[in-house]
């Protein structure tokens, strides 16, 4: 059930991104293959890395995007992927403990920022008036990514509490499974808003079809995403280079520009 | 244990089971004893959500309810507030998914029913609508009890519509099988195998019933 949901959710964001993602199926059989199990706020950064990557190594990738918990129940059970990229660092550090990844293979590669967002056709003033345009009446939905699970439903929750405004807007929140569902209650106008990664509304396909309003790092506990290679990596090379491209100079400039911040090196 | 999501995936079940039963019948009439061609197509838009990924399904149906869509806005203009995330807007889409679940099974017993008994009743001057509803309804009773059942279980297992047009809001809209999901996902497995269990034994005791009930007491077998 899980695997099917992850594979037409996917498709189902192909489709959503209308042809501006081709890059997604790449096809031709090369010499290294990777095949990577992705959080759901990579799914237009990665688009970006595998092609930057891809320019300069002979190494096919292919990616499952999802939420960082499904993928972890099912690496537990030695789902066939070979990379991991989580939106945390806990379930990658517990994936390790449990000795199911490569000996030393965890990194960090990106840290996540939050972002308010509506739909250009709303009439909230977001990008003017940031959380205080969702205080008056007129809101009747803002969606989160479910606090109970997803690392950006809890610095959502986090942020809102901060800010003051978590015991007013509470009855209002909606829950999305992961962080791009949350981001498709808010398009589709289903929600009046979203809490969402700045990496959803950074990509091409998203961007100037809404306001949003960029909520200040010190709002929430920083979101560290971490990776692991996994132990039963059909290609650790391949899982080893893409690796290194993500923590390099090339990588983390795809990573910037895809609205992620950047760890310390 | 869950107890809220299971009663809201019950209530939500039963509900869609009777809007079916009041849709479903009329429906399951017309595709058997219309004499249109084009009522293909009407069979086919009924099986589609057999076909369709229920994803796909749930992200139209949140877009057909959204304040985007006329039939959201006109919602809105009626009511006061909009379909998705409460209850009605789960029903549409549960009732949309559930479809062919009770209209095949209503159709397949109405078409099997035989002929001559109808014309029998036509030619004694019963009007169709009165032959429907004495004839082939108390003939039919196994189906209608098949494609109840049917929707009523499968309603009770739904999971990706659910997950697409509902945003898991307690009591209103996580059913049971989203709340096994977010177990699962907090990694709470305990309370996951707690809750599946007993989904596993009430579906598996509604569909037991159901088979002895048609094999004994109040319906008669055929031939």
């Amino acid at each position: 059930m899980n695997v099917a949901r992850v594979v037409s959710s996917a498709a189902l964001l192909v489709a959503l991104a209308a042809g501006g993602c081709s890059a997604k199926r790449e096809t031709t059989a090369r010499r290294g293959h990777v095949r990577v199990a992705a959080a759901a706020d990579l799914n237009q950064a990665l688009v970006a890395v595998i092609a930057g990557f891809g320019a300069s190594h002979d190494v096919d990738v292919a990616v499952s995007y999802g939420s960082s918990g499904t993928f972890y129940a099912q690496l537990l059970n030695q789902a066939p992927f070979d990379l991991f990229l989580s939106a945390d660092l806990h379930y990658p550090n517990e994936l390790a403990s449990r000795g199911l990844t490569l000996p030393q293979s965890e990194f960090t590669y990106a840290v996540g920022r939050l972002v308010l967002w509506a739909p250009a056709a709303s009439p909230l003033a977001i990008d003017r008036d940031g959380f205080a345009a969702l205080t008056g009446t007129s809101i009747t939905h803002l969606a989160i990514a479910n606090p109970e699970h997803a690392p950006y439903g809890r610095a959502a929750v986090a942020a809102m509490q901060s800010a003051g405004i978590y015991d007013r807007l509470r009855p209002k929140l909606v829950f999305g499974e992961n962080v791009a569902q949350t981001m498709q209650f808010a398009q589709s106008g289903a929600a009046d808003a979203a809490i969402v990664a700045r990496s959803l509304t950074s990509a091409p396909n998203v961007k100037g079809t809404g306001r949003e309003f960029e909520i200040p790092p010190a709002a929430y506990p920083r979101m560290d995403q971490g990776g692991v290679i996994l132990r039963w990596a059909a290609d650790p090379d391949a899982a080893r280079a893409l690796r290194g491209f993500l923590l390099s100079a090339d990588g983390r400039a795809i990573l910037e520009r895809s609205g992620f911040a950047l760890p310390e090196r | 244990m869950d107890w809220i999501a299971l009663w809201l995936s019950v209530r939500l079940a039963a509900s869609t089971t009777l809007v079916l039963l009041a849709i479903g019948i009329p429906i399951a009439h017309w595709l058997v004893f219309s004499p249109r061609r084009w009522k293909v197509l009407v069979e086919a838009v009924v099986a589609l959500p057999l076909v369709l990924p229920p994803t796909v399904l749930g992200f139209y149906v949140l877009m057909a309810i959204g304040p985007f869509s006329p039939v959201g806005r006109a919602y809105v203009r009626l009511v006061g507030h909009g379909l998705p995330f409460t209850f009605e807007g789960l029903l549409i889409a549960s009732v949309l998914y559930s479809l062919p679940f009770a209209v095949q099974p209503f159709a397949a017993e109405f078409a099997s029913v035989d002929r001559r008994l109808i014309e029998a009743s036509w030619t004694l001057g019963v009007s169709r609508l009165a032959t429907f509803w004495r004839v082939v309804i108390p003939l039919s009773v196994r189906g209608l009890v098949t494609g109840i059942v049917l929707s009523f279980a499968h309603t009770l297992g739904e999971f990706g519509v659910v997950l697409m047009v509902g945003g898991n809001l307690p009591g209103v809209t996580r059913t049971v099988s989203i709340s096994i999901y977010d177990s699962v996902q907090s990694l709470d497995y305990a309370a996951a195998s707690r809750t599946s269990l007993l989904l596993l034994i009430v579906s598996f005791v509604i569909l037991v019933s159901t088979y002895s009930l048609q094999r004994t007491v109040w319906i008669k077998p055929r031939h």
